[in-house]
């Protein structure tokens, strides 16, 4: 009883925590509900861990507990492997946007030498 | 920027001049140059680095492609008489070099040439390697195809050996060293590297070599002679280059697997 009161407080928590990141603007709404999804998910096993232990034993695991761990950990993987493609993809805008700025940059020295060559003749 | 302007009243007068049926000057004449060189906190050297190309050279432009320094190396290249782009952080050679093929794409010229900032390369060489772009779309200046006496040896040899096979091969012709940084390409490779230049390491020269190979484009070397750098050495840790023969591999297969 006591580890059902520690695991949903928990995700009680996770999920208060997801929902303020929301309101105040900090995550895109994509992963916002990435997260609630997920938040659902730990409220509904912390409050309920047996509930799985039937699917768990069809697939040939122990109980419920060590279905949830290895679809954790899955799914941990696949987060972080987006947050790199992520990544990857920003490095590409942002190189685009340093060779803007290069460009323009050299267009004002440009503007600005030429304006001061008319002025001095 | 006048610079620019007087290659190309040169570049007009010389179309001007073959039209007109007078003397061909040399194909040089015709053919707008950019010489563009990558500098990352290289004051120091990349001053007597550009005079040295504009006293070889009179007949190019050169863009001095500011890597995110911090020591003023635009100015010092401004000062030179170079047009220089300042990046605004390091995005390593790759990185400047796209940059440095979209002006030269922009600003149409026919060629353009890489030529690292601390002194290694001789301009002395850009006429053969402009000679060579007749008969390919790129050409690498290459070390190790005697000329010059630059040794490496243990993984970095290795990787350098297993690369010029490799690139060899594709080529259909003898590539002995495909991470030479002092390369020529024409208009249509010039077209290709302002979109497409990859920025990690070795990325930047041997993935653009399989690219350009695997669209079809003739690649060939010419051979040089390399100076020791102005500034700063190679570095030996036998660590390193066993990391950098990994790399090498990584390189290669993904940009022979990359579509």
């Amino acid at each position: 009883m006591n580890l059902t009161i520690l695991t949903g407080a928990t995700a009680l928590l996770f999920l208060g925590f997801i929902f303020e990141l929301v309101r105040r603007r900090r995550l895109r709404e994509k992963y916002a509900v990435l997260w609630i999804f997920v938040g659902v998910i730990v409220l509904g096993l912390g409050l309920f861990p047996t509930a799985l232990n039937h699917v768990a034993i069809a697939f040939g695991v122990a109980n419920g507990v060590s279905l949830v761990l290895f679809f954790g950990v899955m799914f941990l993987l696949l987060v972080c492997l987006h947050l790199s493609w992520e990544a990857s993809r920003l490095e590409d805008e942002t190189r685009v946007l340093a060779e803007e700025i290069a460009l323009l940059r050299l267009r004002m020295d440009e503007q600005s030498e030429r304006t001061e060559e008319r002025s001095a003749s | 920027m006048t610079d620019t302007l007087h290659a190309e009243e040169l570049g007009t007068v010389a179309e001007a001049a073959v039209e007109g049926g007078a003397v061909e000057a040399g194909p040089r004449r015709t053919q707008r140059v950019l010489i563009i060189v990558p500098a990352w906190n290289e004051a120091e050297s990349i001053g007597s680095v550009i005079a040295e190309i504009e006293g070889a050279l009179p007949f190019v432009d050169v863009l001095v492609v500011d890597d995110g320094s911090t020591d003023g190396t635009a100015a010092v290249a401004q000062q030179a008489g170079a047009v220089a782009v300042r990046l605004p952080y390091n995005l390593g050679v790759g990185g400047a070099m796209r940059l440095g093929y979209r002006y030269a794409r922009d600003h149409g010229y026919d060629v353009a040439i890489q030529v690292d900032a601390d002194g290694q390369h001789d301009p002395a060489y850009v006429p053969k390697l402009i000679d060579a772009l007749s008969a390919s779309s790129l050409v690498i200046g290459a070390r190790f195809a005697g000329e010059g006496d630059y040794r490496v040896r243990g993984p970095r040899r290795w990787a350098m050996t297993m690369l010029s096979w490799v690139l060899s091969r594709l080529a259909r012709t003898k590539l002995t060293d495909t991470t030479s940084g002092f390369r020529a390409c024409n208009r249509e490779l010039i077209a290709l590297f302002a979109d497409w230049y990859p920025v990690e390491y070795l990325g930047d020269t041997v993935e653009t070599l399989v690219r350009a190979l695997r669209l079809g484009y003739r690649v060939s070397q010419i051979p040089v002679a390399m100076r020791q750098r102005q500034m700063g050495t190679p570095s030996q840790s036998p660590l390193k280059a066993m990391l950098y023969l990994g790399r090498a591999f990584l390189t290669l297969f993904l940009a022979l697997v990359r579509r």
